[in-house]
């Protein structure tokens, strides 16, 4: 009778648990990323921890100022290196491999059935492998590194069914927008969601990966695709085996409620500033002058949306004015985009591509706004000072939205083009 | 475990971004953190936040990023409550287990605005607000625990040095 979050949580705490409950946990992973590693460091000094509890079961991603911007990012980085060397955690991702959660899937890090923790929010990412991915705080981090456990309270399960296909010029961040215009950004905080239906197994693990992604954005720990055909050819790629059985919930699972959304009915979407859940369709948006188009993030960074972008600035090129930054999720991700021609046919449209990251996203380089700017960008994020200044305003669209209002200098409907 | 003072009300969805920016991440210092509280609401509210020693909210309170500063920067700005109708589950996490206590509760956190008195008692779940009670759900015991020994820091402090004073 178990969901895919009270199976895989059931196996971490080491006995059958269900909602509602809080339990204690081992997770088999536990990550850290460059943002919260001077904290981690510093905690561990201030309580006298002189060793952590399992090495192996720890990474570190450096992401979100990469190659480090300022001294006190560089000096957080160097004594990051010098503290994942003495401690001896080898799964280490320096500067330029790419944003934790995209690393995580693409070289099968994480697989079906595992509790995975990193000091991010977007963690749910992960759940497109069917495991539970979840962000904690620093100190919480700190305390997990340090004895292998934590407390943490079994969610309730909002099915999400999804029916129908996508339409051409739409694609899964507009499926997420639709979610969020339709329940809001509250609607599953502190649950899990779970993807069934026709629709969830017609969408590619790119695809999969923007949905879990955007999950935490209406408030869920944890966003879960149960393992299926796509899982399952994802790691035979990698050659990683996996247990299929350890990424499904059981058939007479209970839910707290479900949700349909019929992909065949949706069209392009925007976030307006400055909530996630502020939706208009783009066709009501159009015209809104822009000046930065921001392609990358965890949400749509991947080798998908970078060729739905050059789809649309193949022959094109960005409107005067309007500066186009494209941050590939990772290095993996920019070498397949070198490979298909797509950097070129971005670089002739005049976009300019960064090093793999979290980029312009997170608001701390590569693309902060200026004092009453607009910028639409392809993330997941467009709260007041998201983007490094409180006094620009971000829109929130799908990557192939993102390239059309580039070359507009306006917000624009990809599918008019 | 019983708070009291004054509360300075903030209203719904404030993310994790307007309580404490992405650019003073790498703060460690936690008085350093507190010269950036509320920062993103202008940067006369760190200030401003001074003297309150609760912080009431609307529904979703600290959404968005992971960042635990949002909690700790408030604690070291001297608040020892967060009153909200609701919280992100990051937000009340990151607040539970670095000892700073939270309640959530439609009820007592429409009946605060800005310098409004109130006194809880976080072990019955019975808060007075103008002379009114209010009843609000406690935290399970176990969580209760946590946020009295000061947060999972300060536990595991005493269990790698057991002796010392918290």
């Amino acid at each position: 009778m178990t969901t895919l979050a009270e199976k895989i949580l059931s196996r971490a705490a080491g006995e059958p648990v269900s909602a509602g409950q809080y339990v204690e946990v081992s997770p088999d992973w536990c990550f850290t990323v460059d943002d919260t590693i001077g904290l981690i460091m510093k905690y561990h000094q201030e309580v006298g921890l002189t060793r952590l509890v399992a090495p192996e079961h720890l990474g570190i991603f450096y992401d979100h100022f990469a190659p480090a911007d300022n001294q006190e990012h560089a000096s957080d980085h160097s004594a990051g290196r010098a503290y994942a060397r003495q401690h001896g955690i080898t799964h280490f991702y320096d500067v330029g491999q790419g944003i934790s959660h995209q690393v995580c899937v693409e070289r099968g890090l994480v697989k079906p059935g595992q509790l995975v923790f990193n000091s991010d929010s977007h963690t749910t990412t992960l759940g497109a492998a069917a495991c539970f991915g979840t962000g904690l705080g620093a100190a919480e981090t700190a305390y997990v590194w340090a004895t292998g456990r934590i407390w943490l309270r079994v969610p309730t399960t909002i099915r999400v069914v999804l029916i129908g296909t996508l339409r051409p010029g739409v694609d899964a961040k507009d499926a997420c927008l639709a979610l969020l215009q339709a329940h809001g950004s509250r609607v599953a905080t502190y649950r899990a969601i779970e993807f069934h239906g026709e629709g969830a197994a017609s969408l590619n693990m790119a695809s999969r990966l923007t949905l879990c992604n955007m999950g935490v954005e209406m408030g869920a720990k944890a966003a879960l695709f149960p393992a299926d055909s796509v899982t399952a050819a994802h790691f035979a790629r990698l050659g990683i085996p996996i247990e299929m059985e350890a990424g499904r919930p059981e058939s007479d699972a209970v839910y707290e409620r479900e949700i349909t959304l019929d992909l065949g009915d949706i069209e392009p979407m925007a976030a307006r500033p400055h909530a996630v859940d502020n939706i208009g369709s783009v066709q009501d948006l159009e015209g809104t002058v822009i000046h930065q188009a921001f392609l990358g993030s965890c949400t749509n960074g991947r080798l998908e949306d970078l060729r739905a972008a050059a789809a649309i600035l193949t022959g094109r090129h960005v409107a005067p004015g309007v500066r186009m930054i494209v941050t590939p999720a990772s290095s993996q991700v920019l070498a397949a985009a070198l490979r298909e021609g797509i950097i070129e046919i971005l670089i002739a449209a005049g976009a300019v591509v960064t090093t793999p990251g979290c980029g312009a996203c997170a608001g701390l380089h590569l693309g902060v706004l200026g004092d009453g700017e607009v910028c639409i960008a392809s993330s997941s994020r467009n709260f007041r000072g998201r983007m490094g200044n409180p006094n620009a305003a971000v829109y929130l669209a799908s990557p192939a939205t993102v390239a059309a209002s580039a070359v507009a200098g306006r917000i624009t409907n990809p599918r008019s083009l | 475990m019983n708070i009291s003072g004054k509360a300075l009300v903030l209203g719904d969805d404030v993310s994790s971004d307007l309580i404490y920016p992405g650019k003073y991440l790498t703060l460690t210092d936690r008085a350093e953190q507190a010269r950036h509280a509320l920062e993103g609401f202008g940067t006369d509210w760190p200030e401003r936040l001074r003297g309150y020693a609760v912080l009431g909210a609307g529904w979703n309170l600290g959404c968005g990023s992971s960042r635990e500063q949002a909690a700790t920067a408030l604690l070291a700005s001297g608040v020892q409550l967060v009153v909200a109708r609701s919280m992100s589950r990051l937000f009340l996490r990151n607040c539970i287990n670095n000892g700073l206590p939270v309640i959530e509760s439609d009820e007592l956190a429409s009946a605060l605005s800005d310098g409004t008195t109130i006194g809880a008692d976080l072990a019955s779940g019975v808060a007075q607000v103008d002379g009114r009670t209010i009843h609000f759900e406690r935290l399970p015991q176990a969580l209760l625990e946590i946020v009295r020994d000061g947060g999972l820091l300060a536990r595991l402090r005493r269990r790698l040095h057991p002796g010392t004073c918290p």
